[in-house]
Order: structure tokens, then sequence, then C-alpha cells
């Protein structure tokens, strides 16, 4: 049978061009996700520099003289919750809703504001202790992780306005509704390191 | 109110009057006076044969992956001028700086001297000459129009040249860096290197990296994305394979080297502690880490040679390549083990035997996959109709090169060896001979090949192989003596000597550089020669080489749209099926083609980010705060625009298709 196709296919003229326009998969999603693995490796070299300057102390305050896991934890929430927000957000946009779409594209932007103020409080807090960037290795590692992830948010938050006001003015049209997925990897993929940094730096460094 | 010191600091930062070096120093002040009168020589031409509004419409603008291409391979060889300049003045200094003369440069210029040279070959040189090279032949080598983020590729090209400007800035303006190509600290921490030269470094490399990771990402999505019908993986030409495994190397180690270099820029920039010598900070940690980017890094320069040698050698013996699925799995294998070696760049560390020998036999591990590709390309050649064409002949003088680079290699991989040769010219002899004979002449393989693909007529004979060999002979002129050098324990980076029986080594390596000047104008001559003499040099047929793959399917140079139907994919070696088995070129039925749209965006946006990177580098402040809020806000305005393509109409279509048709009716008359 197989031969018999081979042989067929063989003395027909094979088709070497196609003759109606060829339209390959976008690439977006793909090009996005290998984006935010380069971009989790930049993570992945700070807790890695974390790891090795986490107990630095060079004499100054360490984890547990500084860390209030409560706040901490407050802060953790308004992150999750924001992911889960930024869920219903997509389940309206599948639905077409519009205006579904932008209240929740809204309260997720606002837990992210919430988020980088608190730890904006946070580290406030901290260099009013004497507690700076500058103290030792410990401390250096720890605001660099820490505000890098940070100022991810804060992008993230500029991009969801941007987004709201592009989707006001033209609505779900397909190319919106591809940012709106790129931005909800984005914000999924920080909720997940924001995991490891609670988990590595916060709860392991209490931990001493 | 201008003599107002705080005020100019203001405005300037760190910037003054005694920032210019060329006031007193007279070969920067004789480079810079070169420097002006060329400038003023092109933007006078330029101006006089109105050709900036071409030169905007048609390349700066352009997104079309070919133009890019040819425009990082322009970059290539203009940055290679300058980091040859710079390999000749070390070697005239270190051949006369014996018996306690000083030689003409100084300790603070020569050090700045060896570090450009090894920032600007690798990051400006090799990276562009390789991501060019990707650009313009990968769509072609798959079927595709153009890469999956056209836009993405002309800003990536941008932000590489802005990188070099910032480079290039630093010869004139301030200084560069004293501390060799990768700054190791503490030497380039606050304390030992208070100038602007280690800023320049970081801020240059940070915007060049954001161009190359964008580029790396963009073609990996073009390669998966994008293959004409019937391509499936092991039916990709080798070049593509390489090209992938480039740059899944590119993305998975370019980050490494952003986020060392930021945190560089932190303890320089705002006192932090990452790798001081005090207060926690742990400066081996930056030597790791920038190793882990750096090992990758040689082999995201080799891969994609070793793809163009393939190519090369299958169409000038008129063979299909020997072994292509081993070759593809060397590829593969050596893209994973080129993360677990990276510490063999510093044994000498003392991170203990177990380590040492870990690293040491995964080095030397990598050697089995490249030794197989060696062999290959042998097997290949073996009972092959060889033609001894200019990319045959950089192929030829690879192999031999090469595996003595590879073999050097393997003894820098036994730790008790490296041990007497770490940071010695042995080393430096080493590098060479696998960035030489590997990269270099891989690239300089790739241009002569895929030169008439580009433009439509072939390099000139003559100067290409007076080329080959000028570069070959200069090359172990160059660099043998290195080698003995090396093993009598001389150490890199030194200024002055005191050993008067040394001198004639560095002689005998001084004669080698200027033979590769030769080669590299007998390079430039080629070009030159052949664009006068371009009409006798012409081909029309498209595939003036009796190539394989589908690149040499399609016009010289290819229409914008690269190809009137997709092609679809039945063998490897697309292009050979199709001529054996009787393809008819169509002549009818074309439709209109999809096509993405020029943009300024990505010049605009590159060039306010050489002005952030200036304004950081020069601690002026206002300026590093207003050019960021512009460029986030460009930004943004550029993502209003929904307006990103057009159609190429059939009628045009038709001309253009029309054309060839009547050009290749004339050869066959």
């Amino acid at each position: 049978m197989t031969m018999a196709n081979t042989t067929a296919s063989q003395t027909e003229a094979p088709v070497f061009y196609l003759k109606e326009e060829h339209h390959p998969e976008t690439g977006t999603m793909l090009g996005f996700w290998i984006y935010l693995m380069s971009d989790c490796l930049i993570f992945a070299i700070l807790f890695a520099t974390h790891g090795v300057l986490g107990r630095n102390y060079a004499a100054g305050p360490s984890p547990a003289d500084l860390f209030d896991l409560g706040l901490v934890a407050i802060n953790t929430s308004m992150l999750l919750f924001s992911s889960i927000t930024y869920g219903f957000a997509m389940l309206a946009m599948e639905k077409g809703k519009i205006a579904g779409t932008q209240i929740w594209l809204a309260i997720t932007g606002l837990f992210g504001v919430a988020f980088v103020g608190l730890e904006i409080y946070e580290f406030h807090h901290l260099w009013s202790l004497g507690a700076t960037p500058m103290r030792s290795g410990f401390l250096s590692a720890f605001y660099t992780l820490v505000a890098t992830h940070g100022l991810h948010v804060t992008f993230g938050i500029i991009w969801l306005v941007t987004l709201m006001v592009q989707v006001g003015k033209r609505g779900l049209i397909p190319a919106n509704k591809r940012r709106l997925m790129c931005l909800s990897m984005f914000w999924h993929f920080l909720d997940v390191v924001w995991i490891g940094v609670f988990s590595v730096v916060y709860l392991l460094g209490v931990l001493g | 109110m201008f003599s107002n010191p705080d005020l100019l600091h203001f405005i300037f930062g760190r910037l003054s009057l005694d920032s210019f070096p060329f006031l007193h120093d007279p070969i920067i002040l004789v480079t810079f006076l070169g420097v002006v009168v060329g400038g003023i020589a092109v933007v006078g031409g330029l101006t006089y044969f109105r050709l900036w509004g071409y030169l905007w419409r048609e390349w700066i603008t352009s997104i079309d992956h070919k133009k890019i291409g040819i425009m990082y391979i322009i970059l290539a060889i203009i940055m290679l001028l300058r980091g040859f300049a710079d390999a000749l003045m070390m070697r005239a200094q270190q051949a006369i700086a014996f018996n306690g003369a000083e030689g003409f440069l100084p300790p603070h210029h020569y050090d700045q001297i060896f570090t450009a040279h090894g920032v600007i070959m690798i990051f400006f040189v090799a990276m562009p000459l390789v991501t060019g090279l990707m650009n313009f032949v990968v769509p072609l080598q798959i079927g595709a129009r153009d890469v999956a983020f056209p836009f993405l590729n002309n800003f990536s090209f941008w932000m590489t040249t802005c990188g070099a400007a910032l480079i290039m800035a630093s010869l004139f303006v301030g200084e560069f860096a004293m501390t060799g190509w990768l700054a190791y600290p503490p030497l380039s921490d606050i304390v030992y290197s208070p100038g602007v030269g280690v800023d320049y470094y970081i801020w240059a490399l940070q915007i060049a990296g954001v161009g190359t990771l964008l580029s790396g990402v963009n073609l990996i999505v073009t390669i998966v994305k994008m293959r004409a019908p019937g391509m499936s993986m092991m039916k990709m030409p080798v070049f593509t394979w390489t090209a992938l495994c480039t740059n899944i190397l590119i993305v998975a180690a370019f980050p490494v080297l952003t986020a060392v270099l930021v945190l560089l820029g932190l303890d320089r920039y705002a006192d932090t502690n990452f790798f001081t010598n005090d207060l926690g900070g742990n400066a081996m940690m930056y030597i790791n880490l920038i190793w882990i980017w750096g090992h990758p890094e040689v082999y995201i320069l080799i891969l994609p040679a070793f793809g163009v040698f393939s190519e090369v050698v299958s169409t000038f013996c008129r063979k299909r390549l020997f072994g292509y699925s081993s070759m593809v799995y060397a590829t593969v294998v050596i893209t994973i083990l080129s993360y677990i070696v990276w510490l063999h760049h510093f044994f000498t560390m003392g991170s203990g035997a177990s380590v040492n020998a870990f690293f040491g036999i995964t080095t030397m591990i990598i050697s089995i996959p490249t030794g197989a590709k060696v062999f290959n390309w042998l097997f290949t050649m073996y009972k092959g109709r060889i033609s001894f064409d200019v990319p045959m002949l950089w192929t030829i003088g690879f192999m031999l090169t090469f595996v003595i680079g590879g073999m050097t290699g393997v003894m820098l991989a036994v730790p008790p060896a490296d041990f007497v040769l770490h940071n010695s010219l042995f080393l430096i002899a080493h590098f060479h001979n696998v960035i030489i004979g590997g990269v270099v002449f891989g690239m300089f393989a790739g241009i002569v090949y895929w030169f008439p693909k580009a433009f439509g007529f072939k390099l000139d004979e003559f100067w290409g192989k007076m080329s080959f060999w000028l570069w070959t002979i200069g090359f172990y002129f160059a660099f043998m003596p290195l080698y003995v050098l090396g093993l009598m324990g001389v150490t890199r980076r030194m200024s002055q000597f005191d050993d008067p029986s040394l001198q004639i080594w560095f002689i005998i390596a001084a004669f080698g550089a200027l033979l590769i000047a030769g080669g590299i104008g007998s390079f430039i001559l080629s070009i030159v020669v052949a664009v006068i003499k371009r009409d006798k040099l012409r081909d029309e047929t498209g595939d003036p080489w009796g190539g394989r793959t589908l690149e040499w399917s399609t016009s010289s140079p290819p229409p914008a749209y690269n190809f009137a139907f997709t092609p679809v994919v039945h063998e490897l070696d697309a292009w050979a099926d199709m001529k054996k088995r009787g393809y008819v070129r169509p002549t009818s039925g074309f439709i209109d083609i999809h096509m993405p749209k020029n943009t300024g965006a990505g010049f605009i946006l590159a060039a306010i980010s050489l002005v952030l990177g200036f304004a950081l580098v020069w601690h002026m402040w206002w300026l590093v705060v207003a050019s960021f809020i512009v460029l986030v806000a460009g930004s943004i305005a550029h993502t209003f625009n929904y307006d990103r393509d057009y159609h190429i109409p059939a009628s045009e279509v038709v001309k253009t298709e029309d054309e060839r048709t009547a050009l290749l009716a004339k050869q066959q008359a």
C-alpha cells in the first residue's frame, strides 16, 4: 500500500508550491512564552545571588530582625487575588463582554497598586531601621530581588492601563485579545515568582 | 551664569572639558580628526546625492529581514576595522616595549585598548556577523516571507548599533574600561575604577543585549512556526538547525549577562555589596555568573559557523551532507553541554579537585560531538567533486586551523595543566585560534557564499583568495608565537617586558598582524572590485553555486516577498530535490501578498536608549529621567499603531516575476 502510494506520487508531478496564500500560525504566544522564560532566568540569577549572599549580614540585621510576616502575608494575598481577578477578566473577554473585562482589569490593577504600595511601605520601614541595601550583601540581594519583582509589577500596571485604554477605543478585536493574553501570562508569571520570593526570602529567611 | 559650577554639574554631570582625551593625546587626536573628516565626507555625500530620504525609507525604517541582515554585517565590518586597529596597536606596542623602552602606549591607554578590542570583537563584530547572517539566510532557507516579528527585528538591529555607538563615543568622550573584556570586580568596582570607563561598558552591553535577546526570541519563533509546509524539523537545512540552537542559547544565556551587569551597576551606582571586598560581597560570584553567560556565548558564535561550513561543504562537493542527523544531534549535544563547562575558565579559583575534575571532564566531552562534525565534513568531501571556490577555501582553512585550536583547548581543559597555562598568552593563542579559525573564517565563508544571493553578483575571486591566504598565513604568524610565549610563562595584558629574549616572538606576531591587515584589506577590495565589475560577475539564475537549499530557488536579490508562492518541501535539501524532480517555476496565477509595513519606531526608540545610556554614564540625572520617560511613553505610543501591514498587489508581483522570467529565458537562449 505504502509502496503503491510512493510510486503514484513519484509519477504524478509533485506539488512544489502553494497556489493560495500561506498563513503560518501566529507566533506571538510562543514568542511571549520564550521572553517570559528569559525573564525567569533573570529572577533565577537574583535568587541564586540571594542564595550565595543571603547570610552575609556583615554584623548587620538578619531576616528575623527585620521581616514582619503579617505584612508580607497581606501583600502576598493582594497579588494572589489579583491573579484570580485577572482570570475573571479573561473569562469576560472570552464571552466578548467589554464592560466585564474592563471592570475586572481595573480591580486587578487596584490589587497590583496595593501590592506595590505595601512593598514601598515595607522598604521605607526597613530603610528607617538602617537596613539599607548598602548595609550588607544580604540586604543588597534582598532589595534587588524584591524590587526587581516590584518593578515588574509596576510595569504590568502601566501595561494594564494602556490595554484598558486600547480596549476602550477599539473593543475586543483580535489584536487586543492577543495583548490581553500576553499580559495575562505576564501577570500570572509574576505571581509564581512572588511565591518563590515569599517562600525563599521571607519564610526561609525568618527560619534562619 | 555659565560659570556657576553647580549648574554646570547639574546639566553635564561628570562631563567637563577634561573629559575629552583628544585634547591632550595625539593618537586619539589623529583618530578623532580622521573620524570628523570621514563623517563630514559621508554626511556631505549623502546630502549631495540626496540620499537621506532613500536611506530612511529603504534601510533605516526597513523591517525586511534581508536588509536588516545586510545592515548587521555592515555594522560588523565597520566595527572590525575599529577592533583590528586596537589589535595592531597592541601588537606594535608589545613588539617594541623592551629593554626599558615604554613603547608608545602608556599603561592606562594600553589597558583601555585591550578591553575595547575584546568587547568590540565579541559583541560588535562576531555577534552582528552571526545575527546578520542568520537574519538574512534563515527565512529564505525555510521558505518564509519574513521573520515572526519584523518590527522587533528592526528594533533589535538599532539597539545593537546604539550599543556600538556608545562604545565608539567612549573613544572621544571620557575613557573606556581598563578592566579586560569581562570587567571582573573588585577591579571594576567604583573603588578601583572610579572613572566612566566601566559605565560605558555596562550600558553599551545592556543596550546591545536587549537587541540580541529580542532577536533571539524572534528567530526561534520564526524557525519553529514559519517553516514552509512539509519542512519537518529533520528536513531543515543544517544552517537553520545551528541558527535554532544558537538562538536558544542566546535566550538562555543573555539574561544572565543582563542580570550580572545590573548587579555590577548597582555596586557602582547604588553602593550595594554584591561583589565588594567588604560587607558581605563576593567577587567570585561575579566570575561564576559572567561565565555562565560567557561560555554559552562562544557556542552562540561558533554554531552558526558550523552551519555555514555544512552548507558550503555539501554545495561545493556536489553531494548531500554526510551524516545529516548526526550533525543535528551533535549540534544539540553541544548546545546542552555548553551550559555545564563554565568553571573551566577559572580552575584556579580553588573550588577543589572534585569540582575541577567535573568541569574538566565535561569540557573534554564537548570535543566528541565537535569531532563528529569534523568527520562529517571530511566524509562529505570524500569522493565529492570538490570545486575550490573561495567559500570552500575558507572551509578547508577552518578544518585545519580549528582542529589545532580544539586540541589546545583540550590541553587547557586539564586542570593541572591549566594551573600552569591560566592567564598566559597560551590561552590568548587558543581562543584566537578557535574564534578566528572558526567564527571569522566561517563568517567570511558565509558572506562570500551568500553575497550573490543578497546583491545579484559574486564577490571578486582574486581578492577573495588573497584575503583567504593572507588571513590564514597571517593567523599562524600572529598566534603560533603566542603559544610559545605562553608555554614560557608570559602572562596576558602586559604592556612592557623585561626579558629581551622574548622580543623576537612578539615581532613575528606583529608581522602576522600586518598580514591579517592585508587580509582585511583584500576582503574589502573584493567587495569594491566586485561592485565595479558587477556586470561581469552578475548572476541571473539566482543559483550561482548549484545550491541545495530553498534560498537558491528564488531570484538574486530576492524580491521583498522572497517567494511569490510559498514552497512545499518533500525532502531534505529541498531545492536540490526540486531541481532533480523537474520543478517548473510558476509564471502565472499570482495573488496579493500580505507583508509588514516599514516603521521608524525601532530606530527612534533605540536612539532614545542611546541618549539614556549616555546620560547614565555621565550622571546627567535630569537627562536620565527625561529620556527614560520619553522611552516609556514612546513605546506605549507605538502600541497604539495597529496599522502594521499591507498587501503587495498581484499586479506588482506579476511585474517582478515577469522580469525574472524574461531574464531566465535570456539565460537559456
